[in-house]
């Protein structure tokens, strides 16, 4: 366990140091955000409120999904995993004594986990000083509890995603094609374009089921406050199997697959 | 101890003519080769010894390596290291082994490398206070004291190289696998590098296989030599044993002042420069002492000096007498 919390560690210090990207990053969020929410609410003034959602709590999800994209982003931000197999640097994580399943993992969760411990604040701040219906409104603290518990909850679940996309790489030399449908797929299903209650209901209740939704849907809808008591029980629930069921679906995968491993560039 | 048994490895290629309609031809069909990367290859490794692994490029050396550390798994064969089958008991196995890939970095390329040497601390679960002491020991050793605070990043190659070293020998391992470790560094850090690897086997016994293309590695290291080629051992033997096996020439350099000297039977002529001469010669026709008893006739001479033909002529002598 504890080399993991070393390699977590490692991982984070690492991730810690780049202000200037930081920096962008907030700024590129912010505006991002400010857009979608004046595209909603020219949405919702169209048409009256019949949506899953009202325009406060669409709003509040969107601040919370900029603020923590990073986090629940799938695709991104494991290039060290994707370059140590396409140089063959996997070799040395090979010869390791550690479970290479868990190595990557660590590494997954640390590197969307540190540019969000930067962001976070000041993406938070600003989303806080905006005025009345564009504001990112504060649920109080067990609605917050519970949205930080569901957040941690998808971190899993987007790494055990991701992890799942890193081990195609043994078999796929390029994982751009990977990568284009995982962006789509992961993003469109997890409401990261349109928060899931804006789906026509039947597609929507469906898509609820699927992994995907346990990644940033599930803690933005506890957070936006549309997802409340039994529903948010059970999604969070589901957060947990789709965690074990994932996270045991890649373990496999990765111990099958590291028989046939072949390190590239001699 | 190392055993290796009738271990094959094959590798599939996807081949194709350069150009862009043969890359869209590939994309409907490919045509693979098989590349048979080890052989049959069968050697044993006593402890304690340095072992020379070479070979050509592409003979088979890295996947060899790669097999004994338990990354790669043989189609068939077995191969015992420490008593343990690398690939089937692989976390194990690695905590008894380190390894060095001379091309590659195990150092986290923004932090200081003492935070990599940390990390590993705690991936191999090294006692404090043995940390410590190797760590004290290398860093005095290897003169590493200025660049454990620095980012791998910011060090030149050398200095790298002399980390790479220092990590793998952190949990003080039975077995140090060496994959090419003087590639690409000045004379002075190649001479720092073989004499700290020479003491390290001395002082803890460590068994040493070192694979490298540079030959002056070789002689100041190794005992013995194998010689590996499209992925069969060809050669299992110390390097003097290599020497009589492929020549026992003799190199005989003078400088005169005077005529130039004409050479007589046994002798190969190998350069002339003003004033200088070098030749080769077979001592069962002439021996050292009549050649140069019949040079000191000729001319007069001003300096003389006899070599064995170089580890450089043994080695490119034996890939031309195997083909590889």
């Amino acid at each position: 366990m504890k080399s993991y919390l070393s390699l977590f560690r490692i991982r984070m210090i690492n991730g810690l140091q780049y202000r200037a990207v930081a920096l962008g990053s907030i700024f590129t969020r912010f505006c991002w955000a400010l857009m979608e929410i004046l595209a909603f609410f020219a949405v919702h003034r169209s048409n009256g409120g019949s949506f899953g959602m009202t325009f406060s709590q669409t709003a509040s999800y969107i601040w919370m999904q900029q603020t923590f994209i990073l986090m629940y982003n799938v695709i991104d931000g494991d290039q060290e995993i994707e370059a140590s197999v396409n140089d063959g640097s996997i070799a040395y994580e090979l010869a390791r004594p550690m479970n290479l399943y868990g190595n990557w993992f660590t590494q997954c969760l640390a590197n969307r986990l540190s540019p969000t411990a930067i962001n976070c604040l000041p993406a938070l701040l600003l989303a806080l000083l905006m005025p009345a219906p564009y504001r990112l409104s504060f649920p109080g603290i067990m609605t917050t509890a519970l949205f930080l518990a569901s957040t941690i909850l998808a971190l899993g679940v987007v790494g055990a995603i991701a992890v799942l996309m890193h081990i195609t790489m043994f078999y796929t030399t390029s994982q751009r094609g990977v990568k284009i449908i995982g962006r789509a797929v992961t993003s469109f299903f997890a409401g990261g374009l349109l928060p899931l209650p804006y789906f026509p209901k039947a597609f929507g209740r469906i898509v609820r089921l699927l992994p995907f939704a346990a990644t940033q849907s599930t803690p933005l809808l506890i957070y936006s406050g549309s997802l409340t008591g039994a529903d948010a029980a059970f999604a969070m629930g589901l957060q947990v199997f789709w965690l074990a069921v994932l996270a045991a679906l890649g373990y496999y995968a990765m111990s099958r697959t590291l028989n046939r491993v072949v390190v590239q560039g001699g | 101890m190392i055993e290796f048994q009738n271990i094959c490895k094959t590798y599939r290629v996807a081949k194709r003519q350069a150009g862009f309609t043969n890359a869209v031809k590939s994309l409907f069909s490919r045509e693979y080769e098989t590349i048979h990367a080890l052989d049959d290859v069968s050697f044993r490794i006593a402890d304690g010894d340095i072992i020379g692994y070479i070979g050509p490029n592409g003979a088979g050396k890295s996947t060899t390596v790669k097999v004994m550390c338990g990354i790669l798994t043989p189609d068939s064969g077995t191969c015992l290291v420490n008593g343990k089958v690398p690939w089937k008991e692989r976390a194990s196995h690695v905590k008894d082994i380190g390894v060095v890939f001379g091309q590659r970095t195990q150092l986290w390329w923004d932090v200081p490398v003492i935070d990599s040497f940390e990390l590993l601390r705690d991936m191999y679960k090294i006692d404090d206070k043995l940390y410590r002491k190797n760590l004290d020991e290398l860093t005095r050793l290897l003169d590493l004291s200025e660049l454990l605070k620095t980012p791998a990043r910011n060090l030149s190659l050398g200095q790298r190289m002399r980390c790479e070293i220092a990590a793998p020998l952190l949990h003080d391992p039975k077995v140090i696998f060496l994959d090419e470790p003087t590639i690409g560094l000045d004379a002075v850090s190649k001479i720092a590098v073989r004499q700290f690897i020479k003491r390290i086997n001395e002082e803890k016994g460590t068994t040493i296989v070192l694979t490298t293309h540079d030959m002056l590695d070789i002689e100041a290291l190794t005992e013995r030599i194998l010689l590996i080629g499209h992925g069969k051992i060809l050669l299992d033997g110390s390097l003097e044993e290599l020497k009589q096996h492929t020549s026992t020439d003799k190199n005989i350099t003078i400088k005169y002042t005077g005529a130039a000297p004409t050479i007589s039977e046994g002798m190969k002529m190998k350069e002339s420069k003003a004033n200088q001469l070098t030749i080769s010669l077979d001592p069962h026709i002439l021996p050292v002492s009549a050649a140069i008893a019949g040079f000191a006739s000729q001319t007069e001479l001003l300096d003389v000096s006899v070599t064995d033909i170089s580890t450089e002529e043994v080695v490119a002598a034996l890939y031309k007498e195997y083909h590889i």
